[in-house]
């Protein structure tokens, strides 16, 4: 593999300097590197991250591929400068067995354009009422450490407790769906002011939040780990925040969307603003806000759901919840907490890259922008502004609640492996991404991922 | 008027301008030949994806007192029930030259979505969008506090000042949400009453006091009391206890109405569960104006549709 020499960055932390890769790693990292041989890429004026990391990916393979298949998702991942992304396991079947997600994991290992970390199902068809194949997921060539019902909660609470303490057994972890499924039968959107004046059915806090509530007392109880997607509202933010006080082993995570839109965007009842759990109120979005930036919360995460447009131009109540997020995540985040003064660029690399991979437990692999790493890298533009449209979609859906907004932030280069997957704003062709993978497997056969020199 | 979908969006200019339209229909009822030639030629659809006959059938009798040509389309038995969307039915349905379309949708936001999506491009009237709105109803509901109390000398006038209490299922109600809207829009202080279970959510958002002791609302003397509908369904998700119970705290029973004072308009969307909600003393009585707010919701329907369709009030 030839070597790309990286020249005149700007790091996380600001200071400028060269980032030299070879062999699908990072060699060095320091100011007037040699480029013997290495092509030289000018990234003057452009912000390097680490590789992005999505904790929270529905990538719809097998068994929805009109919304997204494990090539498009990862395409989507690449144009949005994701090099690792987590499938979630609510496919068709669902990804509740090992055969399931080696399936994934092989597509993703094709694809080339992301590494794709399988999350296995809690219970079996994701129904609430048995153990799903954990240990043997867990021990299968996907090597499956998060577990998730998501899009269901697991709530039943004895079920719960059993799978938090038996995922601990191989360093799991449960990423909960916290969703009391009584308190929302048929909710549209968040229950307050604007779902009374729309009649739209409600979709209470308390629902989240009483979940959220009892996982961190059995987490507590079992000692497990506690992973809880996607928080909503202010009052989940309390809870976790006195769990982390009380030493209770929780993380948590917030979606882009939840850190900029409120629940007034369903105004006009288009339901590419539908989504699970909904666009809270706007002291909802200042109190995850916070919480992100002062750790509260550890990561983002898209929860990148695609639909097909017929099951968006539809009723909002017959609508699919969730919209794309993969694209995008990276403006938002920059718009709602990079622009807000809340977090700065070492920031964003905790926790859209360093922090989902130690919880994903892939930290070994991914995470890290440091000499002797894997090169998974991206240059972005920060200063740049456009305006969204459904060209910058690179994944097979358009359900995007940005297309028209102007948003801060271009994804100028993703490289995975040391190889593009993105560059210069485009997506690479699929049979380079897929020879450059080839190549990098080939070359790395047996060493897997413990090479650390090239 | 491009459409009208929900009455938050009337201003009370517009509100009276229909209700004094209104009023000049209702002066051709009472001819021989009762038709109008307004809206000859015109070709408006009644899209019932929900069974309501008697709502269709008023603003049946809206279009053709109008002139109008109408094409009735209940979802059920059409292609609806196979599966088509919503968008497609529109479009199929404006293809074939429709001039406007009244739309009646189990979905809230069916109308709004309708009018403002691109889909189509004709005047759209909500005739009752899931549990969000129903502004005719609300029209003729204010139309007919209004005859009632200024008579003669209604044009032009509000409901300034005039006390409206509304009873029932205040938080699936349409009905109760038109009525929230307009009511105050006129000028009317309005009081809704029902068990904490059946208001909406963030009542403070609503222009209107909540209640749910409906002894004390009707001890101030209203000038209208307005009964809604109870859905038996209510009772299977823990709504209220049992129809029994909500009868016994929230209807106009007749030992409640015998307590109203003669001057309290007895009000009822229909159609009335008689024993329930309101009892038969109370529905009959010569408060009642449930038979007068049918006959008032032609005129308002007549007003709505020539507005949209003409661009001015009659």
């Amino acid at each position: 593999m030839s070597g790309l020499l990286f020249a005149g960055a700007t790091l996380p932390d600001g200071t400028l300097s060269d980032i030299l890769v070879r062999d699908g790693f990072i060699e060095r990292i320091g100011s007037d590197l040699k480029a013997d041989g290495c092509e030289v890429i000018d990234v003057v004026g452009l912000r390097v991250l680490p590789g992005l990391v999505d904790l929270h990916t529905h990538l719809r393979e097998p068994g929805f591929e009109a919304s997204e298949t494990v090539l498009t998702g990862t395409q989507a991942a690449a144009a949005g400068g994701f090099t690792t992304v987590f499938a979630m396991a609510n496919t068709s079947p669902v990804a509740d067995n090992a055969g399931v997600v080696e399936q994934v994991l092989g597509r993703g290992i094709e694809s080339g354009y992301a590494t794709v970390q399988p999350i296995g199902a809690v219970t079996v068809g994701l129904g609430g009422d048995e153990l799903a194949d954990l240990g043997s997921m867990a021990t299968s060539r996907a090597r499956v450490r998060v577990f998730s019902d998501d899009g269901k909660c697991v709530h039943d609470p004895l079920l719960m407790r059993r799978a938090l303490e038996y995922v601990s057994t191989f360093g799991g972890v449960v990423a909960q769906h916290a969703q009391e499924p009584r308190l929302t039968s048929g909710s549209q959107m968040n229950e307050g002011a604007v779902s009374a004046r729309l009649g739209l059915t409600g979709w209470p806090a308390v629902a989240e939040e009483a979940i959220i509530a009892r996982d961190v007392l059995l987490a507590e109880y079992t000692n497990s780990r506690l992973h809880v997607c996607h928080l909503s509202t202010a009052g989940s933010v309390e809870i976790v925040r006195s769990a982390k006080a009380k030493g209770i082993k929780v993380t948590a995570e917030v979606t882009p969307h939840h850190l900029l839109l409120t629940d007034e965007t369903a105004s006009e009842y288009d339901a590419r603003f539908k989504v699970n759990p909904p666009l809270r109120t706007n002291a909802d979005v200042m109190a995850l806000r916070q919480a992100l930036a002062d750790g509260t919360i550890d990561i983002v995460a898209t929860d990148h759901a695609p639909h097909p447009s017929e099951h968006k131009e539809c009723e909002w109540n017959d609508a699919a919840f969730g919209m794309v997020g993969l694209e995008t995540a990276l403006s938002i985040v920059q718009l709602a907490m990079v622009e807000t003064g809340l977090l700065d660029w070492v920031g964003i690399a905790r926790v859209m890259s360093h922090q989902p991979a130690v919880i994903g437990g892939v930290d070994d692999a991914a995470g890290a922008l440091a000499e002797g790493r894997i090169a998974d890298l991206v240059f972005i533009d920060p200063t740049s502004r456009s305006t969204l449209t459904t060209d910058d979609l690179a994944g097979k859906s358009i359900n995007s609640p940005y297309l028209g907004m102007e948003l801060p932030g271009r994804v100028v280069h993703t490289v995975r492996h040391g190889y593009f997957t993105q560059r210069d704003g485009v997506i690479v062709s699929a049979d380079v991404v897929s020879r450059a993978t080839r190549e990098y497997d080939n070359a790395h056969t047996g060493a897997g991922t413990e090479v650390t020199d090239g | 008027m491009r459409h009208l979908l929900s009455t938050a969006d009337l201003a009370r200019d517009e509100a009276i301008a229909l209700l004094d339209s209104a009023e000049d229909m209702a002066t051709t009822a009472d001819r021989a030949h009762k038709k109008l030639p307004a809206l000859r030629g015109l070709t408006i659809v009644n899209l019932f994806f929900e069974d309501s006959t008697r709502t269709r059938i008023s603003f049946e009798a809206a279009e053709k007192r109008l002139s109008a040509d109408v094409i009735n389309f209940a979802a059920k038995g059409s292609s609806v029930s196979k599966g088509e969307s919503l968008k497609d039915t529109a479009q199929t349905l404006t293809a074939m030259g429709v001039d406007a379309v009244v739309i009646r949708h189990g979905a809230s936001g069916a109308a709004y979505q309708l009018a403002n999506r691109g889909w189509i491009d004709v005047p759209v009237v909500n005739a009752g969008d899931g549990t969000h709105e129903h502004p005719t109803q609300a029209l003729l509901d204010a139309y007919t506090i209004r005859k009632r109390v200024h008579g003669l000398s209604s044009r032009g006038k509000g409901l300034d000042g005039l006390r409206v209490t509304i009873v029932g299922d205040i938080a699936h109600s349409r009905v109760a949400r038109s009525n929230a809207w307009l009511l105050t829009t006129l000028g009317a202080e309005v009081t809704m009453v029902a068990p904490p279970t059946l208001l909406p959510h963030a009542r403070e958002s609503f222009p209107v006091v909540m209640a749910s002791d409906l002894d004390a609302v009707l001890s101030t003397n209203p000038d209208a009391v307005m009964m809604l509908r109870i859905q038996k369904e209510r009772m299977h998700h823990a709504f209220i206890p049992s129809e029994r119970e909500f009868s016994q705290l929230w209807g106009l029973t007749a030992e409640r109405f015998a307590r109203l004072s003669e001057r309290t308009l007895v009000m009822h969307p229909g159609p009335m569960n008689r024993g329930l909600e309101i009892c038969s003393e109370a529905a009959d009585s010569l408060q009642s104006t449930v038979i007068e707010q049918v006959a008032n919701g032609v005129f308002v329907r007549m007003a709505v549709l020539y507005s949209v369709l003409t661009g001015s009030e009659a």
